[in-house]
């Protein structure tokens, strides 16, 4: 299984994206079932609306296109879960439908498609819709279970940590639960479909800062959705770094901004800019060891 | 901590190209490749922190005191241009290699708008000094870090199947678009 | 190209349309995404552009005979600045509203690589005339695209269009567009739309 985690274009073919992609969403129906179970019928209705826009979105580009309709790949199923389980459950379908279309047709197709994104598309829209309707993304936590409970955030603070694990707290739809996260990230470790690198280094670096800075190391990992953009978006194949030792260097920055953004920033969660900001910066830490290992013959070309 | 705050900001926060567009035609022109993005970028910190001391100099002791505020810009373009000239002049000389590294962006940094906006800006926000200096080169700092991310990304969109009517400068707007929206995390940061 | 009689409303008509310095050239990409946020801001900016080229160029060819080969580019520079400078101080007179709004992009006009490419370019090999509708068709064409950048990110970012609201009031501003970011990304889809439009006017005509 070396393919998996090797550079991009050994993802294009059909039948591997296919399957791989099948496997993500199975790992994720635990959390779309803990968010039905929390939040009620908007959650399931949120999630419908992401998913059917955002593979009527690949529809609709590779259709004008011209291009060869690839929607069977499930990577635009799985771009549109990810959008419905990131959003607050009572998101109103317009912003999901243009968080979708954003994510599938900018962030992904403009650069070629499938395996070409620089950025996680899901994050990308995540971030668009926070910059652009700001109160309605970080409000419209309560309903469901939580219809009565008033002026909560995502980052709720004083929840107990068995809360945090079974999800008994507000947050976006598939975020809350840590315990459907877990299970998830066994089933993609038992199929191997990601590495356990990327997810523990990140949790790993952002409880170790957290704790120098003062907060409970296992409230910083529970809270907000640090694990579950960790477990699933962190480690996306084609917006991660190539090498080992990149791969570490833009785990620990991960963890470090989003720490630092709960510090210091002015937004509660600072997730999806920390994965956003290494996935821009992972190009140039490929460059490190490259370097290294092929200073010796670039020294010599320059000596001619 | 005053200036520490004030530094990480204009790198960070302030950041001239995704937040005050200062300079985006070298952002967009020479960023094709990392080696030549990291050159220029450090090219144009150089410029700007002499640049910034010499504008708030001429500002502060001509300017002012004979009433010419009104000749502001045009004073601080000759100072720029007189600069540019003068650094290359004396890298030729003192050091060769520096200047083959970063002599071909020398003369286009005078049309470079980030430099004259940082003189402008730096009289504009009444900073003393230091600030002045601080500002011009750890605004350029933060020049230097969005170039050298965006060439990185370019050189990895080279491989990638770009739709015809988007290769070029389309492409390299939405990139750059893209960026500024994972740099709005650090907004408040400081 | 030298001296040789032009037709002047095809020098115009190239600047706004064939040779349109932000759709077609990309120059003078800093005041197209600092100053869009509003159409109003826009058409003020193309303005104030439009007044130094046509301005610059006048003079810049006048004078062609006289400014020696080798200090050409400072010798544009001042009489650029010159022009800006008067802009400026006219615009904080009049328009102390647009003046405050466009900050120091006014300025920064002096910088903007299309007057002093069209300097180079054009008004220092042609004669007066043609110089002048040569500005005046870049500073239109400038103009155009600014104004039109600055409706869409209005319309979206504001819901508005020169102040006056159009979509209503139950329409709810997608505020990337105003920031930023959402110049960039209007920018570079609206390139690429123009892009993809006249690839196919090519393929047609083939």
């Amino acid at each position: 299984m070396s393919l998996i985690l090797s550079s991009a274009p050994h993802v294009r073919s059909k039948d591997n994206t296919q399957r791989l992609m099948l496997n993500v969403i199975i790992s994720l129906l635990p959390c779309v079932a803990a968010g039905i179970y929390y939040f009620g019928w908007r959650a399931a209705l949120v999630v419908c609306v992401s998913v059917v826009s955002a593979v009527a979105a690949e529809f609709i580009w590779q259709k004008l296109a011209r291009k060869k309709v690839r929607v069977y790949d499930l990577s635009a199923v799985v771009t549109g879960l990810l959008i419905g389980l990131i959003v607050p459950p009572s998101a109103p379908w317009w912003m999901l439908v243009i968080g979708s279309f954003f994510a599938i047709m900018v962030v992904k197709q403009l650069f070629g498609g499938i395996g070409d994104n620089f950025l996680n598309p899901a994050l990308a829209a995540r971030a668009v819709l926070l910059a652009s309707w700001p109160a309605l993304m970080t409000s419209g936590y309560n309903v469901g279970k939580f219809d009565a409970v008033s002026g909560a955030t995502p980052l709720l603070s004083g929840a107990s940590v068995a809360d945090l694990l079974l999800g008994n707290v507000t947050g976006a739809v598939g975020e809350t639960c840590k315990i459907a996260i877990l299970l998830g990230f066994a089933w993609l470790l038992f199929t191997r479909t990601i590495r356990w690198e990327i997810p523990v280094i990140s949790l790993a670096s952002a409880c170790l800062l957290g704790w120098a800075l003062g907060y409970d190391p296992l409230t910083t990992v529970l809270s907000g959705g640090l694990l579950f953009g960790a477990v699933y978006m962190a480690t996306d194949y084609v917006t991660t770094p190539m090498t080992q030792f990149a791969r570490i260097l833009y785990s620990v920055g991960i963890g470090v901004i989003v720490v630092l953004i709960r510090k210091f920033g002015s937004y509660p969660e600072g997730v999806t800019y920390a994965i956003l900001l290494m996935n821009i910066a992972a190009p140039l830490f490929d460059r490190i060891p490259a370097q290294r290992i092929y200073g010796h013959t670039k020294a010599t070309k320059e000596g001619k | 901590m005053n200036v520490i705050l004030f530094m990480i900001s204009c790198i960070l926060t302030n950041n001239f190209i995704f937040n005050k567009f200062l300079g985006c035609c070298p952002f967009l022109g020479v960023s094709s490749k990392v080696e030549t993005a990291a050159s220029m970028g450090i090219a144009v910190t150089f410029v700007m922190t002499i640049a910034s001391l010499f504008a708030y100099m001429v500002n502060t002791w001509v300017l002012v005191p004979l009433q010419l505020e009104y000749m502001q810009t045009i004073a601080f373009i000759l100072i720029i241009a007189g600069l540019v000239q003068f650094v290359e002049m004396f890298m030729k000389k003192s050091m060769p290699a520096l200047y083959s590294a970063l002599g071909i962006y020398l003369p286009l940094i005078t049309t470079n708008c980030a430099v004259l906006g940082v003189a402008t800006l730096n009289v504009k926000e009444g900073y003393n000094m230091l600030f002045s200096v601080l500002n011009g080169t750890f605004s350029a700092l933060g020049f230097l870090l969005a170039i050298v991310l965006m060439a990185g990304v370019r050189e990895r969109l080279e491989s990638s199947k770009i739709p015809e009517c988007m290769k070029g400068f389309p492409i390299s707007l939405v990139t750059a678009g893209l960026m500024a929206i994972a740099f709005m995390g650090f907004n408040g940061l400081v | 190209m030298s001296e040789k009689k032009q037709n002047v409303g095809k020098v115009f008509l190239n600047g706004v349309i064939t040779e349109n310095p932000t759709f077609r050239l990309v120059l003078g990409t800093c005041p197209t995404l600092a100053v869009t946020t509003s159409a109003i801001n826009g058409l003020g900016m193309g303005a104030a552009a439009t007044f130094v080229l046509l301005g610059s160029n006048i003079v810049i060819s006048a004078l062609r005979k006289v400014i020696p080969d080798k200090v050409r580019i400072p010798a544009f520079i001042v009489v650029i600045c010159m022009f800006v400078t008067i802009i400026q101080l006219v615009m904080q007179a009049y328009l102390p509203a647009l003046y405050e709004s466009l900050g120091i992009f006014l300025p920064l006009i002096v910088v903007n690589c299309i007057i002093l490419g069209r300097a180079e370019a054009f008004a220092s090999k042609n004669p007066v005339v043609a110089s002048a509708f040569d500005g005046l068709g870049m500073g239109c064409g400038f103009t155009l695209a600014l104004t039109l950048i600055g409706c869409i990110r209005e319309l979206l970012g504001n819901g508005s269009v020169f102040g006056i609201n159009l979509l209503g009031t139950s329409y709810q501003p997608m505020l990337l567009m105003i920031l930023p970011a959402g110049g960039f990304l209007v920018f570079g889809s609206l390139l690429g739309i123009i892009n993809a439009l006249t690839n196919r006017k090519k393929g047609a005509a083939k």
